[in-house]
């Protein structure tokens, strides 16, 4: 049987006056399984989630929720999902448990119910001690948290996240990851959108690629990669004087086209890590000494170079 | 993480229609979180407090003697007056407060919840009547001190404060529609106050009616708040409900019927 699609998007536009900030976007999402739309700042991936969510109407196409059409059924939309923006969505006047009991009772649950699913979810995310304090004394982590909680009451069986570790700590990230993943195994559809190739990778079943408001590219992590080239080995000489030799010994043992971008410094596709180990000993024979190697994957920059033939617009961006 | 499996969403049940029960209890839950907030920002409530406070004794004594011959007499003229003057202008308060409020990220996920698209607003201004009693008791306290003692006893005072502060409620619509469609917090405080002012002025509330010149007797007799003052005189003196309270009643039904979906539209379309 074919799973259910959690979400079905067609031919998706949304425009702010000039800008076609989402330009023809189709996905299609199986029910149960983690999405990535991967993308830089202004690639319409926070756009695609606020049509999504029923917060923004679309000015062309049509965007389907378990089968429920977002403008026409939004109400129904509503009632199945979460979502997590990337903007904190929790109230800073008021404590975490606050936040949680009113968004229980919005929810439908009585005040004893929506205290108990608050403090539930509190404990959950680890944030029972700092229950009581105001959210202005919060980190950025424990926002995040809160936030991802806030969209859990209704246990909702499809949940947006935009950009659920943009400026988290390393530890904290892989906290959301392991969160993440839990949601998922609970029976939960997932929608998430970020600017790290490595994330997506990581959590993604599936990755859409979306650039200037378009998907560039779809498909399983592994495929993508494939389609974007491999990692690339890098080696530092010791002696630059040694250049000519090396790039010489590296194209017999490789195989491959070896490049030269700064002097002492040549870089080669690895297709094969074994090759790695012949090239070092044949190095080691012609008496060259390396001062430095190493492994380089695949980079953000390096797909939309391959699939745009251009940078990312936001290399600024992708950083903060 | 609790083991219980998510519902698949192909199998819920759903309609796609908020119930009247729902709106309201959405509302009212909104109103209870506007309380919760006001309750760690009590500085919002200075407007409401001094207002009356300092305007009260300060427009006896200064209008008590030339216009009604002694403050005595004054008293049940000039309170009701205050009393609409201070809500009136404290429910432009209430529109730049939500517009703040709505500036925040809260209001994105209020606006991705299941709930009726009117509660955030309806619940915000009904969260701000808090404000209303509060000015209303401290009016009515303030002539108190001042020998303020209405015919109709306590029952006048009580219905009398009610219906202003339904009033304020059904006006507040308005300025949170200005809310809506003006670029910042500040142009709200504005453009209402510029509308109050001589709204509130050019009324009964001060001074007779027949001492004004002729043309303007005409403003002052159609304006609302004229009514809404009468109505409450009435109410406070004699414990009488008059026409003017029904007008008052209509006109505060007909400003909600039209600027509460005005309101909420400009709302919606706010992306």
């Amino acid at each position: 049987m074919i799973s259910p699609l959690a979400i079905e998007v067609q031919g998706l536009v949304k425009t702010f006056g000039d800008n076609r900030a989402v330009d023809g976007v189709d996905l299609r999402v199986p029910t149960g399984s983690i999405y990535g739309v991967l993308g830089p700042n202004g690639a319409g991936k926070s756009t695609v989630i606020n049509v999504l969510a029923t917060l923004m109407k679309p000015d062309g196409g049509s965007a389907k929720v378990f089968g429920h059409d977002v403008v026409e059924e939004s109400q129904i939309v509503r009632q199945l999902i979460g979502v997590t923006g990337q903007a904190a969505t929790v109230d800073e006047g008021l404590s975490a448990t606050e936040n949680l009991v009113i968004f229980g009772r919005l929810l439908g649950l009585s005040m004893s119910g929506a205290k108990k699913k608050a403090a539930e979810l509190l404990e959950e995310f680890g944030l029972t001690e700092a229950a009581k304090r105001p959210l202005s004394k919060f980190s950025g982590g424990m926002r995040r948290r809160l936030d991802l909680a806030a969209s859990l009451i209704a246990q909702p069986p499809l949940i947006f996240l935009d950009e659920p570790t943009t400026g988290l700590d390393p530890r904290t990230r892989i906290q959301m990851w392991e969160t993440i993943r839990r949601l998922v195994a609970k029976g939960s559809t997932i929608l998430l959108t970020t600017q790290y190739l490595d994330e997506a990778d990581q959590l993604a079943d599936r990755i859409a690629v979306i650039d200037h408001g378009k998907v560039i590219a779809e498909g399983t992590g592994a495929e993508l990669k494939a389609s974007i080239g491999t990692a690339t080995l890098q080696l530092q000489l010791t002696k630059a004087q040694d250049t000519d030799t090396a790039m010489q010994v590296a194209h017999t043992v490789l195989g491959v086209k070896v490049n030269n971008p700064s002097e002492g410094h040549i870089t080669a596709p690895m297709t094969d890590p074994d090759f790695v180990t012949d090239l070092l000993v044949a190095l080691r024979a012609e008496k060259i000494h390396l001062s430095q190697v190493s492994v380089q994957e695949p980079t953000l920059d390096e797909v939309f170079l391959t699939l745009t033939g251009k940078p990312s617009l936001a290399e600024k961006g992708a950083t903060e | 993480m609790t083991d219980t499996q998510i519902i698949p969403g192909v199998e819920r049940r759903l309609k796609n229609h908020t119930s009247f029960r729902q709106t309201l209890s959405h509302s009212l839950t909104m109103a209870y979180r506007g309380l919760v907030k006001v309750r760690r920002t009590p500085e919002q409530f200075f407007d409401v407090v001094l207002q009356p406070i300092l305007f009260t004794p300060m427009f006896t004594y200064i209008f008590g003697g030339a216009i009604a011959g002694g403050v005595k007499a004054y008293l049940p003229i000039i309170i009701p007056g205050i009393l609409v003057q201070t809500i009136i202008t404290a429910t432009v308060v209430t529109g730049v407060q939500l517009r703040e409020d709505m500036e925040k990220g809260v209001f994105n996920r209020f606006r991705s919840l299941p709930i009726a698209r009117i509660a955030p607003l309806a619940g915000a201004l009904l969260a701000d009547t808090v404000r209303y009693v509060i000015a209303a008791t401290i009016t009515f306290g303030m002539g108190y001190l001042l020998g303020y003692r209405p015919g109709a006893g306590i029952e006048g005072v009580l219905m009398g404060g009610l219906l202003v502060i339904i009033f304020a409620w059904c006006l507040s619509w308005i300025f949170a529609f200005f809310g809506m469609i003006v670029r910042t917090a500040s142009s709200v405080q504005g453009i209402s106050l510029l509308i109050l002012f001589p709204l509130t002025f050019l009324s009964n509330a001060f001074v007779p009616v027949k001492t004004l010149p002729h043309w303007l007797q005409g403003f002052v007799n159609g304006n609302p708040i004229s009514h809404l003052i009468s109505a409450i005189r009435q109410l406070t003196s004699n414990g009488v409900i008059g026409h003017d309270f029904w007008l008052s009643l209509i006109g505060a039904a007909v400003i909600v019927a039209i600027f509460a979906p005005l309101t909420v539209r400009a709302y919606m379309r706010k992306a």
